[in-house]
């Protein structure tokens, strides 16, 4: 992007100042590298949604920010209720609760390298990847409407895991005030057997090695030290939680005109958060987070089965679950005083700071883990939210890589079979039920997690307090 | 006049995929979107149509009836498991019905790369185009 379009706050702070119909500014943290490097649609959207009504601060967008619809991915906004503030199918996203877990093993490399095949090889036949797949899990319709209130609480009251879980997981695992019977019968077929299923895409599941550690203290907090094996999930609702965008994004669309919203494109569909189709919108957005939570919370429980039969003596706690695609309701210092803001956050993680009360009381004065999903065969991050990411952007940090190819690029760019090949010449096993899905998520498709992870820090939105190098990758 | 010929194309969408329908009429370009849908998934040439499905929609436009067609096929390719080669579509007003022939997902024969979410509002576009019709958007995969 042209940077002269830019008030530059600070080496990694980029304002576009108030103009035309926008309510409030809108801020990019990056550094001038990436900033440079993202796409002038980041910079449109941006500016989009900060003249949406009821916005309040600024528009942000995140280190990672890419073309989005709507929103850019990397965005966060929140918007007051009692200022005629909206909420936006498009600022969440499909992929409702997209999210990343991550466990502890207690095991060291040695542990894992002298069982890596087989151990990869049952991952692979233990967990539904890729399109096709089901889950072993059938849902009927009261079971499903169970889960859909219940969340990851749900998910281990029938047995698919441990109630300390549940302490590790954003809103302890049960997304409150889900309106199950907001999700459509259509909805709720398409997830009928995607139950425990990882999905396709940038989603996988990882072993992997704690490779650095940048900040001693807090990582102690986290149970982390330089050389522990942890295992990352990153995945969503399914096709319930994409049922519910699509539709949801059409009815914003059609009924944005008779709420007086003028869109300067329709890809910025939302409905006024008091409006019967924003409640309905939120009723059933929040039973889909409830959805992915359930589902990494089975998913967790097929890691862990796994385990048990090739690793017995290794335990798999929980260390932590974000999601990064969704829109909540939170409390924020705006102007001296406290206000109840609908925040959204499209490819954003929640970044509390130390002495919030939503973190675990094990590491409340560490700050809530930020966990960053790398692309597959590179590092991945764990980070700590930090009290400064608060005024910067509502407690909200980067979320990934970003790409930095289209995924035609990368086709004709790469052969999976290769990929897989020079990946396994480093010691990186991967496991995936499409060569064309590898070549499209080779590492050298995405941007450098490096750089943005180091932007993230720079910037104070979150602390780096851990590197992790995968060993062992399950690709969707 | 030259008949304009029917063919489908991808563009590119940093993290996704725009899918490209053009044809001679406006149906003709939603049925090569939907071949354009089935190619960010897999070769369409690999699929056959062996069972046909009958699928209908309705939108207050042109352009939200395109997502609406693309929609319904990405709902019928989750629940039915299928993947789709062939299409009909038949435009009245506002309202769409179509068919799409297809065959049940074979991970080994298809090597379906990516899983399509859904079609967003993003680069939506229905038009003439010279002497036929353009039909595209980006799809969430």
């Amino acid at each position: 992007m042209d940077l002269s379009l830019f008030e530059k706050r600070s080496d990694y702070e980029w304002e576009i100042p108030r103009a035309g119909a926008m309510r409030v500014p809108a801020v990019i943290y990056a550094s001038e590298a990436l900033v440079r490097d993202m796409d002038h649609k980041v910079y449109e959207q941006a500016v989009n949604v900060a003249a949406l009504p009821g916005i309040v601060k600024a528009s942000y967008a995140m280190p990672d920010a890419h073309w989005g619809y709507g929103f850019p991915i990397g965005g966060v906004a929140a918007f007051d209720p009692e200022e005629g503030g909206v909420v936006s199918a498009g600022g969440v996203g499909f992929d409702i609760s997209c999210g990343v877990r991550c466990l502890h093993t207690g095991l060291h490399r040695d542990d894992i390298m002298k069982v890596q095949q087989p151990l990869a090889h049952e991952l692979s036949r233990s967990i539904p990847a890729g399109i096709g797949s089901t889950g072993e899990i059938r849902l009927g319709e009261k079971e499903m409407d169970a889960m859909l209130a219940g969340g990851a609480a749900w998910a281990v009251q029938r047995g698919w895991g441990e109630s300390a879980d549940l302490e590790r997981i954003e809103e302890n695992g049960q997304m409150k005030h889900a309106k199950p019977g907001n999700v459509s019968a259509q909805a709720k077929k398409r997830q009928r057997d995607e139950m425990g299923t990882l999905g396709s895409g940038n989603h996988y599941l990882e072993i992997q090695e704690v490779s650095e550690v940048f900040d001693a203290q807090i990582a102690a907090a986290y149970g982390l030290a330089q050389g522990d094996i942890v295992l990352m999930i990153h995945c969503g609702s399914r096709g319930l939680g994409h049922q519910i965008g699509t539709e949801y994004l059409k009815r914003m669309a059609v009924t944005a005109a008779q709420h007086g919203i003028h869109l300067p494109d329709r890809e910025l569909a939302c409905a006024p958060i008091q409006s019967e189709v924003g409640q309905e919108y939120l009723g059933a957005m929040r039973a889909a987070i409830n959805c992915a939570l359930a589902n990494r919370q089975i998913l967790t429980h097929l890691v862990r089965e796994v385990f048990r039969r090739m690793l017995p003596h290794a335990r798999l706690p929980l260390l932590y679950d974000v999601s990064h695609n969704t829109c909540k309701v939170e409390e924020h210092r705006v102007d001296g005083g406290t206000r109840k803001l609908y925040v959204h956050r499209k490819g954003a993680t929640r970044a509390f700071g130390p002495g919030h009360p939503d973190i675990p009381a094990a590491f409340r004065d560490a700050g809530q883990p930020v966990l960053i999903g790398g692309s597959m065969g590179t590092g991945s991050y764990v980070l700590a939210g930090t009290k400064a990411s608060e005024a910067l952007a509502f407690s909200s940090a980067c979320h990934g890589a970003g790409r930095a190819m289209s995924r035609h690029q990368a086709l004709k760019t790469w052969q999976g079979r290769k990929v897989v090949d020079d990946l396994a010449a480093r010691g990186i096993l991967i496991k995936s039920p499409s060569m064309r899905g590898v070549a499209e998520e080779a590492p050298e498709a995405y941007k450098d997690v490096s750089a943005v992870v180091d932007a993230a820090h720079a910037a104070g939105l979150a602390r780096k307090v851990a590197r992790v190098e995968p060993l062992v990758c399950i690709k969707g | 006049m030259t008949q304009v010929k029917a063919r489908w194309e991808h563009y590119e969408h940093g993290a996704d995929i725009g899918v490209r329908g053009l044809g001679a009429s406006k149906g003709e370009a939603f049925e090569q979107a939907a071949l354009a849908l089935t190619a960010a998934i897999a070769d369409p040439a690999a699929v056959r149509p062996l069972e046909r499905i009958e699928l209908g929609c309705e939108a207050p436009d042109d352009e939200l009836l395109l997502a609406e067609w693309l929609n319904a096929l990405v709902y019928e390719m989750a629940t039915r498991r299928m993947l789709f080669s062939r299409f009909a579509v038949r435009l009245e007003g506002t309202r769409l019905t179509g068919a799409a022939w297809g065959e049940t997902v074979d991970v080994a024969r298809h090597d379906p790369a990516v899983e399509v979410k859904g079609a967003t509002y993003t680069t939506l576009r229905v038009a003439p185009q010279g002497e036929g019709w353009l039909a595209q958007t980006v799809v969430d995969v």
